[in-house]
């Protein structure tokens, strides 16, 4: 068999498919191999191992005779959210342990009508609510960069796969920051698009008004790529929004002086990082350098966000929800005897201890006499964050901070106290509560060999313009940075 | 329950209702499967319906034009900002956990109903509002031994509440309330009608109060009566039972109840303590629904006409009076078939109460539409003119010729009439003989009506009608019967 490197871009793979360096066939049994090697990093928690090997057959047929799709060599993982005909779906949950869908997702339907081998299922946090992968039934998903460290969540399973070279690229989502932060954690890319801007259709929801699809990848080229396949109106999504989507990957080109602000109380946030600091102050200082206009501006609302985002996700939660009841799919507890205790125990058994937790506070902020204490106001709150936001972007190009406080925190070191957790969504959340694009692009290791991010936030539906400029800082930034990779 | 009269007499009923009208759009409110009814269990569904995890609802629009053409019909303002919200309850046959619905803007608000009765004054309901929301599936307790079963073809059926202010003021009202209502939604062609199969359904606001007082007693709701004669039947047994109760001192518990049609009665289905907290809030997957002014003037212009204004132009063009004219307008076809019927006899009100009267019984025994009415337009316009000139009495016309026509709608009239001898044909001289004949058996009353007494003309017709078999023309009878009792003075 062909020896097969480690690619990090679909180019690097159509260009030796192209030049017969590989063949499909080499390539998925490469990345069998290596999910089989890394199975301790539990980032996989199926391979569709026979679906890929025929599709791998079929595709190479379709490349040869030059009728290949724009993703044809992409092998890509999903997060165990994203609905894909005739496979399992659990959100990584028990109550949906062995649900089949009947039908797939919108993005999935774009992806496999481009030729993309969608090789299996990834792990996350139970209804993508956690920011460590620890939330998973399937257990914690280990950083490659260092097997004690969280993945980061709720896509660690996806980070980490792209990370370890277990696939090329994957599809997570965004809540409050699930693609951003484990991409920052394991050192990829990981975008957030425009809410509205990809189909929410077969994606399992967590909070409706947040949950985006965004693509994990280890270039922004490929990243590009994938968004601009994703992304558009759909049918089934009456909140995906009309406007065309550009073509990304052919517009990263980025030229002349740029406006960025930065938070001035994002820099001085109670436990941010030394060296998160000092490596979001190089950026500032790199790109004043290379001639932009880098200015800090004020964001009061910051201690706000964080309480802001979880009152109106639990809330969206605890009725999204209420549809895994034992009664028409799904686990049923075999102890259940009536209605009442078919919900009751089917519920009690079926969800973690996070799902419960966000599901009674989100039924209690809804609820008579407190609603307009809390679900009331954290949606006047969401108001204010959302045009503050975009006052800022109405003057800047792009806002920058860091993606997390810290770099990936040890696994079960933040498990006792949901709260600390909760807070290091921080600086995740705000462009989730403006459903504005964000980006988190890999800014280099720490001094313990630990992958950093940083974020970009940019206009909405200005997906083109994040991208190309989040190339460039790729490019131009972070090679001579001084920590190195 | 025995509550004396004079106890009822103290007190006012006061009633709202909240009435489903299941809208007849071909697919569902959020998705694409078949909104009809009839098929086998579970076979109109799809993952939307099912509830299945990642899916999304779409909405029909269809079901927001039914919405607003009957708001308009029914005079309310037309709310142009639409959203739609959740309202969260656990039940078995609500796949999703919630129902999607409108809670803090309807799409109708403000409007009214006019009811109009025989023997008393118009009155207005007015109208709260109008909110689209979807339907659930249904539970079957009955047909399996250990299991409940669900059906979810009905589930996402789109639907529109309209919900009256507390205005009703009698079960008599209540159900010309709900005769209105069916009634428009027929015309508008949004809804078949048909309560037997649950299109119509509605729940009942009901409180009682001393007469003359200002502010509304406790009440109950009665949940799912599926007929108007339920809907009275209920009305008037909480009456009755919420009279004696506050007669007796005790209070009213602010209770949900349930019609029990065998028994007449209603027992409680829920306290106020154990009432469901629906946790409404804004339904995240749909977009705000702006409605554009000249989208609803469009829809204002396409409205048919509609029973009340077809009053209006039955009492103006024809002289009808308002009662009968609710009548022929009470159902679309039946007024259609009316403007038929004058096409061929400029008799209005005789076609008014030929379609009301014998037609409509006809109709209500055999419990058959008017479009499936043996006997033709042209047909019935002949027999009001037989009547019209003597040829036939109109007794005779409704009791005889008229069933006759319907077991023969193809034998000529005329032939009809020679078969079963109706024909009057009775020349004056005779008509005299019998006139000479019921004066002579009634001396006493000859001189009554000579010291004025008109009213014992029918006394004379009524003889005069069974001397001569029914074959005179009554109007030449009583003609000829004046000038003779004139004569005679």
């Amino acid at each position: 068999m062909l020896q097969v490197r480690r690619y990090y871009t679909l180019s690097e793979v159509q260009e030796d498919l192209q030049a017969g360096v590989i063949t499909l066939p080499n390539l998925v049994e490469h990345y069998l191999q290596r999910i089989d090697e890394y199975a301790e990093l539990n980032a996989f928690i199926e391979v569709f191992a026979g679906d890929v090997r025929e599709k791998a057959i079929e595709i190479q047929q379709k490349i040869r005779n030059g009728t290949a799709g724009r993703l044809a060599g992409m092998v890509i993982g999903l997060k165990d959210i994203i609905a894909y005909k005739d496979h399992k779906v659990s959100v990584c949950s028990r109550i949906l342990e062995n649900y089949c869908s009947i039908y797939s997702s919108t993005v999935v339907e774009r992806i496999l009508a481009e030729d993309a081998i969608i090789i299996g299922r990834l792990n996350c946090d139970e209804f993508a609510m956690g920011g460590s992968n620890e939330n998973s039934c399937y257990g914690p998903v280990k950083n490659f960069a260092d097997y004690t460290k969280v993945a980061g969540g709720s896509s660690g399973g996806s980070a980490v796969a792209v990370q370890a070279g277990l696939c090329l690229a994957a599809l997570g989502t965004d809540t409050g920051g699930s693609v951003r932060q484990p991409a920052a954690f394991c050192g990829v890319v990981g975008v957030k698009p425009t809410y509205g801007r990809v189909s929410r259709h077969g994606i399992i929801a967590y909070a409706s008004s947040f949950d985006q699809v965004g693509p994990i990848t280890n270039s922004v080229e490929d990243a590009a790529l994938l968004l601009e396949i994703i992304a558009g109106p759909d049918e089934y999504d009456s909140t995906a929004a009309q406007q065309l989507v550009p073509s990304y990957s052919a517009l990263l080109h980025t030229s002349g002086s740029k406006k960025i602000a930065y938070l001035t109380e994002v820099l001085n946030a109670d436990g941010l990082d030394p060296e998160v600091q000092e490596l979001t102050e190089h950026a500032i200082q790199k790109l004043r350098e290379e001639g932009h206009t880098v200015e800090p501006v004020s964001f009061p609302y910051l201690e706000y966000v964080v309480p802001t985002y979880y009152i109106l996700t639990m809330a969206e939660a605890s009725s999204n929800l209420a549809r895994y009841d034992g009664v028409h799919y799904g686990y049923r507890s075999p102890g259940a005897h009536g209605l009442e205790s078919t919900y009751k125990q089917s519920r009690s058994e079926g969800f973690g201890p996070e799902v419960k937790r966000r599901i009674m506070l989100g039924t209690f902020v809804l609820s008579a006499g407190y609603y307009d204490a809390y679900y009331g106001k954290a949606q006047k709150v969401r108001q204010l964050i959302r045009r503050k936001t975009e006052e800022i972007l109405a003057e800047y190009d792009f806002i920058l901070m860091p993606t997390t406080p810290t770099p990936a925190f040890g696994i079960g070191e933040k498990t006792d106290d949901p709260v600390v957790m909760y807070l290091a969504d921080i600086f995740t959340v705000q462009a989730s509560l403006a459903g504005i694009p964000a980006i988190s692009i890999p800014a280099g290791n720490n001094s313990k060999g630990l992958p950093l991010g940083l974020q970009l936030l940019g206009k909405r539906f200005g997906e083109g313009e994040l991208l190309a400029f989040s190339k460039y800082m790729l490019d131009t930034v972070k090679s001579d940075h001084y920590i190195q990779q | 329950m025995k509550t004396s009269q004079s106890a009822l007499h103290k007190y006012e009923l006061v009633v709202g209702l909240e009435v489903h009208v299941q809208l007849s759009t071909q697919t569902k409110i959020f998705s694409s499967d078949p909104a009809s009814f009839g098929a086998g269990p579970n076979q109109h569904t799809s993952p939307v319906s099912l509830g299945l995890p990642g899916t999304l609802p779409m909405l029909n629009k269809k079901v927001v034009e039914y919405a607003v053409k009957m708001g308009l019909a029914t005079h309310c303002h037309i709310n142009r900002e639409n959203r739609f919200d959740r309202k969260n309850y656990f039940y078995a046959d609500l796949p999703k956990g919630y129902q999607i619905t409108q809670d803090e803007a309807p799409v109708c608000v403000n409007g009214y109903i006019q009811l109009v009765f025989k023997d008393k004054e118009d009155k207005k309901i007015r109208i709260n509002r109008i909110h689209m929301e979807e339907d659930a599936g249904k539970s079957m307790h009955d047909k399996d031994p250990r299991y409940s079963l669900i059906d979810l073809n009905r589930a996402g059926v789109p639907l529109i509440e309209i919900v009256s202010e507390p205005d009703i003021r009698s079960a008599e009202e209540a159900a010309a309330y709900l005769t209105e209502i069916r009634k428009i939604a027929r015309y508008l062609d949004i809804c078949d009608g048909n309560m037997e199969e649950g299109s119509i359904r509605c729940d009942a606001n009901i409180s009682v109060r001393l007469k003359g007082a200002e502010t509304y007693g406790n009440r109950c709701e009665v949940k799912n009566l599926n007929s108007i004669r339920n809907l009275q039947r209920a009305i008037n047994y909480e009456f009755q039972r919420q009279v004696a109760l506050l007669e007796a001192g005790e209070t009213i518990g602010q209770n949900t109840l349930n019609f029990d049609a065998a028994t007449g009665k209603t027992s409680v289905l829920r306290s106020k303590e154990m009432a469901y907290d629906y946790r409404y809030f804004p339904e995240p997957d749909l977009q705000p629904l702006v409605l554009e002014d000249s989208w609803i003037d469009n829809l204002l212009k396409s409205l048919p006409e509609l029973p009340e204004q077809r009053i209006a132009r039955y009492m103006a063009d024809y002289g009808l009076s308002e009662y009968d004219a609710n009548l022929l307008t009470i159902e679309r076809e039946v007024a259609e078939f009316y403007e038929e019927l004058i096409t061929h006899t400029s008799n209005y009100k005789a076609a008014a109460n030929w379609t009301i009267g014998p037609i409509q019984s006809y109709l209500n025994e055999g419990n058959t539409s008017i479009s499936e009415l043996p006997v033709k337009t042209s047909v019935i316009a002949q027999v009001i003119a037989l009547v019209d000139n003597g040829k036939i009495n109109n007794t005779a016309a409704v009791q005889q010729l008229f069933p006759a026509l319907i077991r023969q709608p193809e034998t000529p009239v005329e032939r009809l009439m020679h078969d079963l001898n109706l024909l009057i044909d009775t020349n004056e001289d005779e008509l005299l003989q019998f006139i000479n004949e019921a004066l002579a058996q009634y001396p006493d009353k000859v001189v009554e009506y000579n010291k004025g007494k008109k009213g014992v003309l029918g006394l004379f017709m009524g003889e005069v009608m069974k001397r001569s078999k029914g074959k005179i023309d009554p109007k030449t009878a009583n003609k000829l019967m004046v000038q003779k009792l004139e004569a005679l003075k």
